[in-house]
């Protein structure tokens, strides 16, 4: 480290801490952000990266601490005194206006009115030069997370900022993305802005990252060069045990019955600038595990609605679960003939953020388990159906009467996967079933999904995380401009030749315009 | 026959234009996240401070300008109970109502029934004298047409230029407006404000323009219509509009049935323009994807900054 060097490192912040009632988030915790850096910050969700994250951008004010920014000490003050310092943020749960388009959600976070002239040309400039491409004109209440985060990354870029930081940023991206989003970084940290990257996927950390922090427990644990360190080591320092891959599994027998169908199923988006879903014809087997890769926003969200029954199909026989046709079923019914289903988003979709975790184990487990005795709930069989998820799936939390909001990202997952899961269904489908979850409750969820499909349920993942279809799946099929195409045995796919049919090469059903928007 | 069509259209203006302006103030506060219900509490207290401040002084401009002042005062109260202390803001609005009625028929026991000046009609030579046209178009006093700038004025702000932007925004998300750094807080004040200021203008034109003189709740529900227009409308200023000029003529109508003696009781008649303007704007309005669009997503959610 050039400490010595004249102009001393970008950031440096040290003894910060922050107590929350009942958490101390952040405990004495130390980073340094040298210039032109692309530096790591590592640690398991709730080990307190994103209270360090916030307090930087000042969101959040620390109890105690030092923070030194470009060779002054600064008291960030909110997040508009950070940006004048020249800090950017993307954050991992989207600050975006809904109900804006994606040019009026970029002008928002450009204070000057000299700032905005040209805006549009900067956007579709930016975007194209950077691979994040963007439509201003559509409402982002019709895009996708990952179209979602493009404009998050764009908007920050626009700004040019001293010091980016990306928390979790390619979690939705595609291999290619990935490559041309690491292309951009390296090349902003060469132009000077310095880069704190907070992700997962240690593998990335490794190849772009010059320096990592981790955390655990709110504590620093280690300051580590992170291609000096195996993967394997980086989880471990992370969350302080030994890892291990999950145990392969065999094939689902061709004999097994076939327990989720879809035949034909074609529906028409509701979504304003969503994808129609076209013609598509699937057959998953008992102890199968089928795995749905795709770019965001080509008919993702609208297969799943028609999966867990949001969208109702156009004839019953659209959609097949255990033998019972269910294209005219509602989610609710669908429960009952033993389809579960654990949507994209956790917070608002997959539970009510306000309630406990009892009341969310309820909402959808209510039938299954049988949490209601003559139209009243029972709430000691309710709290415990809770207390055995959080048991059974290590929910890091003070237990079912906790809020759903009050959990981390990857708490609050396994909890919701755990949820469907404890409720043995026969045909399980899970969107993006590790999003921004950390290595250890990634690992938890793989491992409950392949135990389920071991078990003899259907699971489909719809991911657009590749590494996890390849861990997870025994068959692959891409989801383009609401086409599915052929599935393909896992071990007879290449990362590029998946890569390929999502980025829009000829496939077997996938012909057609593709919408890679 | 002329002399009807004129005597409805004219009419018919004069009726919306109260609801126009406490419409206008109340879409802005909307807009914005916050739900104002003190709007009739808002207007009575103008009326009585307009009629007021005219009487003792005799001069119109200071009593509007003191409606205005009484309006933004019991905003300010709202404001910081809703706001700053984070009540629930349909309860405190609620509340405002109640205390601005109350207020107003107290401050008010001593002018029932006395005369005020009258904001005088507009008249320009040659275009006021146009038959039909004259009196229709060129014929109201001052607030008429305020309330029509003020309403053009608010829709292009608020679909055309970075401040609308920034109010849809605070409405939308204050978290994310927050995070960009927007005063949420400050914004909201001046825009609850704003809607106080214009509730206000109604009482005026009310008290001072409509029926120049004060008799007790003599906005007679308008508040409450105004509240609905901005929610029936979908948060739109056109229909806004429509909206009120509809219920202005909708106004007419019954008192012109009244007069014509048809077998109705007039209690009837007199709620037909309240619940005929809410059925038509419903109508209208029923498509759910835009409505979705344009409510704003926080309307009523106290926002705390997490510190």
């Amino acid at each position: 480290m050039n400490d010595t060097a004249p102009s001393g490192p970008l950031l440096k912040m040290t003894g910060m801490t922050k107590q929350y009632p009942g958490c101390l988030a952040n405990d004495h915790v130390s980073l340094t952000v040298e210039r032109n850096q692309i530096h790591a910050l590592l640690g398991e969700n709730g080990a307190g990266k994103s209270t360090l994250v916030k307090i930087i951008y000042g969101v959040v004010r620390p109890d105690e601490g030092e923070i030194i920014w470009d060779g002054q000490t600064v008291n960030i003050q909110n997040p508009g005194h950070a940006q004048r310092l020249g800090i950017g943020m993307v954050f991992q749960h989207f600050s975006l206006f809904e109900a804006l388009t994606v040019q009026e959600n970029i002008a928002l976070g450009l204070g000057l009115a000299k700032e905005r002239l040209g805006l549009r040309e900067r956007i579709v400039r930016i975007s194209n030069e950077y691979g994040l491409p963007l439509d201003p004109d559509r409402v982002v209440h019709d895009l996708s997370v990952g179209e979602r985060q493009r404009i998050e990354i764009v908007r920050c870029l626009l700004q040019n900022p001293k010091l980016l930081i990306m928390d979790e940023p390619t979690s939705v991206l595609t291999p290619s993305e990935v490559r041309k989003l690491f292309v951009t970084l390296r090349r902003l940290a060469a132009e000077g802005c310095s880069i704190l990257y907070i992700s997962h996927k240690l593998e990335e950390v490794r190849a772009l990252c010059s320096a990592a922090t981790i955390m655990r427990l709110g504590k620093n644990v280690a300051r580590v060069i992170p291609a000096e360190k195996t993967v394997k080591e980086l989880a471990e320092i992370m969350i302080n045990m030994d890892l291990h891959a999950p145990t392969p599994r065999p094939l689902a027998p061709v004999s097994a019955p076939s327990r989720l169908v879809l035949d034909k199923l074609t529906i028409r988006s509701p979504h304003h600038f969503g994808t129609d879903l076209k013609d598509i014809s699937l057959s998953l087997k008992g102890g199968e595990i089928l795995g749905i890769a795709g770019i965001a926003g080509n008919g993702q969200s609208e297969l799943m609605d028609a999966l867990s029954g949001e969208i109702l199909a156009g004839k019953p026989e659209n959609v097949v679960i255990d033998g019972v046709p269910a294209g005219h079923k509602g989610p609710h019914d669908r429960r009952r003939i033993h389809g579960c289903f654990v949507p994209e988003e956790r917070n608002g979709h997959g539970a009510v953020t306000t309630m406990t975790l009892a009341e969310n184990a309820f909402l959808s487990g209510f039938t299954r388990r049988a949490l209601v005795r003559f139209g009243v709930i029972d709430t000691k069989k309710t709290s415990a159906f809770a207390e055995t998820i959080i048991k059974a799936f290590d929910v890091r939390t003070t237990g079912p009467k906790a809020q759903a909001r009050s959990l981390s990202g990857g708490n609050l997952q396994k909890f919701l996967v755990g949820r469907e899961v404890l409720q043995e269904p026969a045909v399980l489908v899970i969107n993006q079933p590790t999003w921004g979850v950390d290595a250890g409750a990634a690992l938890a969820i793989h491992e409950a999904i392949m135990a389920l499909a071991a078990g003899g349920a259907a699971v489909m993942i719809i991911s657009q995380d590749l590494d996890e279809i390849f861990v997870l799946a025994d068959r692959i099929s891409v989801i383009a401009g609401g086409r599915v195409s052929e599935p393909v045995l896992t071990r007879d796919a290449t990362v590029e030749s998946i890569g390929r049919l999502m980025g829009g090469g000829s496939a077997p059903a996938a012909s057609g315009e593709m919408a890679v928007a | 026959m002329t002399a009807l069509l004129v005597a409805f259209l004219v009419s018919t203006i004069a009726a919306s234009t109260p609801l126009l302006l406490a419409a206008t103030g109340e879409l802005i506060v909307e807009k914005v996240g916050v739900l104002n219900l003190g709007v009739e509490g808002m207007m009575l207290a103008g009326a009585i401070a307009g009629f007021a401040t005219a009487n003792q002084t005799g001069i119109t401009s200071l009593g509007v300008l003191a409606a205005m002042v009484a309006g933004i005062a019991l905003s300010m109260l709202f404001a910081v109970v809703s706001l700053t202390l984070q009540a629930n803001q349909t309860a405190t609005g609620l509340a405002l109502t109640i205390f601005g009625r109350g207020f107003s028929a107290l401050v008010g026991a001593g002018y029932v029934g006395i005369p005020a000046p009258t904001l005088p009609k507009i008249h320009l030579p040659v275009l006021s004298d146009i038959p039909v046209l004259g009196p229709v178009i060129f014929g109201h006093d001052i607030l008429v047409y305020l309330a029509l700038a003020i309403l053009a004025a608010v829709a292009w702000c608020i679909r055309s230029t970075h401040l609308g932007l920034i109010l849809r925004a605070v409405g939308d998300s204050h978290d994310a407006a927050h995070a960009l750094g927007y005063a949420v807080i400050p914004i909201r004040y001046a825009a609850v404000a704003f809607g106080g200021a214009l509730a206000g203008l109604a009482g005026a034109y009310m008290s001072l323009a409509y029926t120049p003189l004060w008799a007790q709740d003599m906005t007679a529900g308008r508040g409450w219509v105004a509240v609905a227009l901005v929610t029936f409308s979908a948060w739109r200023p056109f229909w806004l509009l429509i909206g009120a000029w509809f219920f202005g003529a909708l106004m007419y109508l019954s008192l012109y049935v009244q007069a014509l003696g048809v077998a109705v009781p007039s209690a009837l008649l007199s709620a037909v323009p309240y619940i005929g303007t809410v059925v038509v704007l419903v109508l209208i309005s029923r498509d759910a994807r835009r409505i979705r669009l344009h409510r704003p997503a926080m309307l009523g959610r106290p926002f705390q900054a997490r510190v």
